[in-house]
């Protein structure tokens, strides 16, 4: 019986197999990295701290906080409005890149990244040092103090520039130019124009970048905690639970009501989706844009101011590290750059950081295009795609924190066959690339439906096998996205902090571990100096995509031109 | 199938480098101590123990509390050593620590060991709250030189002080718990109502007000003794006061992870710990030390520092800790908009 029930089943095609394999595969490997930790974890804000059942105790505890209503709201309110600034920013910034025949691109292209090169501390430090009370700009903020809201949106703006511009540039830099002529052959003003092709066809991106960008502040408790004062959010009440009550219980209470905004951008996602055609038909003429200098120049002005900023800001940084203590003794020095005078560890831990990250953007990069790809191109029946479309969308979500202590009890657990990974490089590894994985995947799938699913098709028809097609035309097409992917996963996990400072050892500290443990002994010039080794890194890894970029551009994307 | 062979060959490097062969025994230690005291610490113990080596890790007391804690079911540390005493006893109530009774702990002042027969955990030495004082900030605002905690309720320090939020860093919690030893429980929280209207922040981190009244951020920071050292150092106008009405203070202390798999190094590095040669280790930097007898050589501190101790019964401050905090932040914590 059994067996004739599965010859009536109609039969996958080999590529189908294939590619619901793949999927199984990526289902298994988030399950292991990313739910069953996060599970376990988040499990206990169900228990007590003993272990026994709490039932809906602890969130009760929770919810009658009084504090926690006012928390929720500064956390809704100032990440609603660090999107609302981000992302029409991000959004010209992004056009105009993709859109314009503004001189020097690729320059923007680098200077727009610059926010993620570097450890959160340094545009901390550096709005300190402006705007501070001491700092050299602080009657800008006309008797307002740097150290509440104000600093919170203004380091968040800063912070989530990139994300936001990234993924927007991803979004706007395949069009079909067949569009534009139609328009403008039925004489469509350039506003029309504007708000009926480039705008639809930018939707996808737009939702994911306000989606990024709404979650990265919600979750986020580096800048809170060093700039924000005591105006209280959701993700410095992890901190506390966390770290100042060792109450887990309680902080994967705060953990699970941060999770709320990834269902909701999950939804709005899907949304989003049925919205969307392929923007890239296999018969499309990609744009190519004419100068124009109306349009062109403000477009570059607005780019240099942007950039002026964003330079500044990582500038005063560069300067902090230079000088002895400020603000009372600025002469300049090398001193802070002789790392072992503050830690035994000196320039290893930079070293390590390399390491680490070049692993992270490596296997990273493979792994969250593939995954992308088998979901994006496989069959969408059953459960199987949507729940790995969502537990992809779950990491950007969870704060460091919570990510980092859910590895802990994960994989230090008795039990766990992977016990063996527990205090490896391989750890700081997985958890980073797990705890990047969203941007990345989002990055990716924009890249991927950008492209018709007739290449697909024709490749079937042909005869071609489905890893013939990804591998010979797909990956050449995506390759300036999955490049920009390993990209930024290398400087995320070169500046991560919040979930790796409970997974590094002794022989396994990165250095942006020992930027954070500099600031705290009172060495600020030192960690800034560390910060801007970093930079230097990160600075590096960014110039090499462009160089590469350019290369791989000429040989593998003519067909665009 | 390179790109395979590629990736599995990045997966290999990952694993631990094959143990070199090495006859010393390796112990996993965890602390809070300062960086720049580990290479001493390291060096004293490893002198006096010639087979066993030390691994530190090293992080704030929050966070490796925490990560212990979260280690708890398969622990990875052997020891802890330098720890405040309140993480110690929160863990001992979690039958975290091996009991042990180091060679030589009968000597440690009652005080500062484990009550317990045999020992949890032995002290070391203690650390106090202090008041940064930024002497250039005070010149330009005029503040006075505060010499007691009461002396911080004067309305010329209005929006000047930062001290760590209690419910983030052990550093607040030690603040608060000197003052309800010195004042009882209604003096204390009197006394922080009225010093709440000069607070301009709790941070979330227990060195940051230091570290900011340094900078000239704020103009008093409470926090704790040996930060300033560091700092001043570097060329802040920075002074610490001990206060003369009563501080509260912490110990930093040492105990063995149950569970650890190196059970024989691990009493002999708890034995080195309340060694008189480790002492003087201690006293290069903290100036109240657990053996009687041992003169520290830390500088800057008065005579009389051992005298401005309020008696603390950590094991009743330990057990009272969570409806303080929930107590403090029900009066202080979220309600109040930052001032300038």
């Amino acid at each position: 019986m059994m067996s004739d029930a599965a010859l009536s089943r109609p039969r996958l095609s080999l590529d189908q197999a294939l590619m619901r394999g793949g999927l199984w595969l990526a289902a298994g490997f988030l399950a292991i990295f990313l739910v069953l930790p996060l599970g376990a974890l988040l499990m206990r804000a169900f228990e007590t701290p003993q272990g026994g059942f709490a039932g809906l105790a602890n969130l009760a505890a929770y919810v009658t906080t009084p504090a926690l209503l006012v928390a929720a709201w500064n956390s809704v309110w100032t990440a609603a409005l660090t999107a609302l600034i981000v992302v029409p920013l991000a959004f010209a910034f992004a056009y105009a890149l993709t859109r314009s025949c503004m001189p020097t691109k690729p320059l923007f292209r680098a200077v727009m990244m610059l926010p993620l090169l570097a450890p959160s501390l340094l545009p901390a430090l550096a709005l300190i040092y402006l705007f501070g009370n001491q700092g050299m700009l602080r009657g800008l903020l006309m008797g307002n103090s740097i150290y509440g809201p104000i600093g919170i949106v203004v380091a968040q703006v800063f912070h989530c520039f990139p994300s936001a511009a990234l993924i927007l540039s991803v979004a706007l830099s395949t069009a079909d130019a067949r569009l534009y002529e139609a328009a403008a052959a039925l004489k469509a003003s350039r506003a029309r124009i504007f708000r009926t092709v480039t705008l639809p066809g930018a939707r996808y991106g737009l939702v994911s970048a306000f989606v990024v960008v709404f979650t990265l502040v919600v979750t986020d408790f580096g800048i809170p905690k060093v700039i924000g004062g005591q105006f209280p959010v959701l993700a410095t009440d992890v901190y506390k639970q966390v770290v100042g009550l060792q109450n887990f219980n309680m902080g994967a209470v705060v953990g699970l009501v941060l999770l709320l905004p990834a269902v909701i951008a999950y939804a709005l996602d899907r949304w989003a989706t049925r919205q969307r055609a392929a923007t890239l038909s296999g018969r499309a003429v990609p744009l190519r844009p004419a100068p124009r200098r109306a349009r062109d120049l403000p477009l570059l002005a607005l780019c240099l101011v942007v950039a002026a900023l964003l330079v500044g800001i990582v500038g005063v940084a560069v300067w902090g590290s230079l000088i002895r203590f400020w603000p009372y003794n600025l002469s300049l020095t090398l001193d802070n750059y002789d790392f072992t005078r503050f830690d035994a560890a000196g320039w290893s831990t930079v070293w390590l950081s390399v390491r680490m990250a070049a692993l992270v953007a490596m296997i990273g990069s493979v792994i969250v295009f593939t995954i992308a790809y088998v979901l994006e191109r496989g069959r969408q029946d059953g459960a199987l795609p949507g729940m790995v479309r969502f537990a992809a969308s779950v990491p950007l979500a969870v704060p460091g924190l919570v990510l980092g202590l859910a590895y802990v009890m994960f994989f230090n657990h008795p039990a766990n066959p992977l016990g063996f990974l527990y205090g490896t490089l391989a750890i700081l590894v997985l958890n980073s690339l797990v705890h990047f994985y969203t941007v990345c995947h989002l990055t990716a799938v924009t890249a991927i439906r950008q492209l018709d699913p007739e290449f697909e098709a024709v490749g079937a028809s042909m005869r071609v096998p489905v890893w013939v097609t990804f591998w010979r035309v797909t990956v050449p097409i995506c390759l300036p996205a999955i490049l920009e992917i390993a990209v930024y996963l290398f400087v995320s996990a070169m500046t991560t902090v919040s979930a790796v400072i409970f997974l590094y050892g002794p022989d396994t500290k990165p250095a942006s571990i020992a930027v954070v443990h500099m600031d705290e002994a009172g060495q600020a010039s030192a960690a800034a100096a560390m910060a801007v080794v970093i930079l230097g890194v990160t600075t590096a890894a960014k110039l090499g995509q462009l160089a590469v970029g350019a290369v791989v551009g000429r040989v593998t994307q003519a067909w665009r031109r | 199938m390179r790109c395979l062979a590629l990736l599995a060959l990045a997966l290999a490097s990952l694993l631990p480098a094959a143990a070199e062969a090495q006859q010393r025994t390796r112990l996993m230690v965890y602390t809070a101590l300062e960086n720049e005291q580990l290479q001493p610490f390291k060096q004293a113990a490893e002198a006096a123990l010639r087979d066993i080596e030390i691994a530190w890790v090293r992080d704030s007391t929050g966070v490796i509390t925490a990560r212990l804690i979260a280690e708890r079911a398969n622990p990875r540390a052997d020891v802890v050593w330098g720890l405040s005493v309140f993480s110690i006893l929160q863990m001992e109530g979690l039958e975290m620590l091996e009991p042990y009774t180091p060679v030589g702990a009968d000597a440690l002042r009652p005080s500062m060991r484990s009550d317990r027969n045999p020992m949890t955990w032995t002290g070391m030495d203690a650390f106090v709250s202090a008041i940064c004082f930024n002497t250039a900030v005070a010149q330009q605002r005029n503040l006075p030189r505060p010499s007691t905690w009461e002396d911080l309720l004067n309305p010329a320090f209005r929006g000047q002080i930062a001290m760590p939020n209690p419910n983030s860093s052990g550093t607040g919690f030690l603040t608060l718990a000197g003052w309800i030893s010195r004042r009882g429980e209604a003096g204390a929280w009197d006394f922080m109502t009225r010093l709440h209207d000069n607070i301009q922040q709790y941070t979330h981190s227990g060195s940051s007000p230091c570290n900011n009244a340094a900078r000239g951020e704020f103009g008093v920071g409470i926090s704790l003794d040996m930060r300033a050292v560091t700092l001043r150092n570097q060329g802040a106008p920075i002074e610490i006061i001990v206060p003369t009405d009563g501080v509260g203070f912490d110990l930093e202390a040492t105990a063995i992870m149950r569970g650890t798999r190196n059970l024989a190094a691990a009493r002999r590095l708890a034995d080195f710990a309340v060694s008189r040669p480790a002492m003087e280790v201690y006293g290069r930097y903290y100036a109240l030390l657990a053996l009687p007898g041992v003169e520290p050589t830390v500088r800057g501190y008065p005579a009389a520092f051992a005298e401005r101790l309020v008696d603390a019964d950590f094991r009743a401050i330990a057990q009272e800790r969570d409806r303080l905090l929930r107590d403090w932040a029900a009066r202080f914590d979220g309600k109040s908009a930052p001032r300038n």
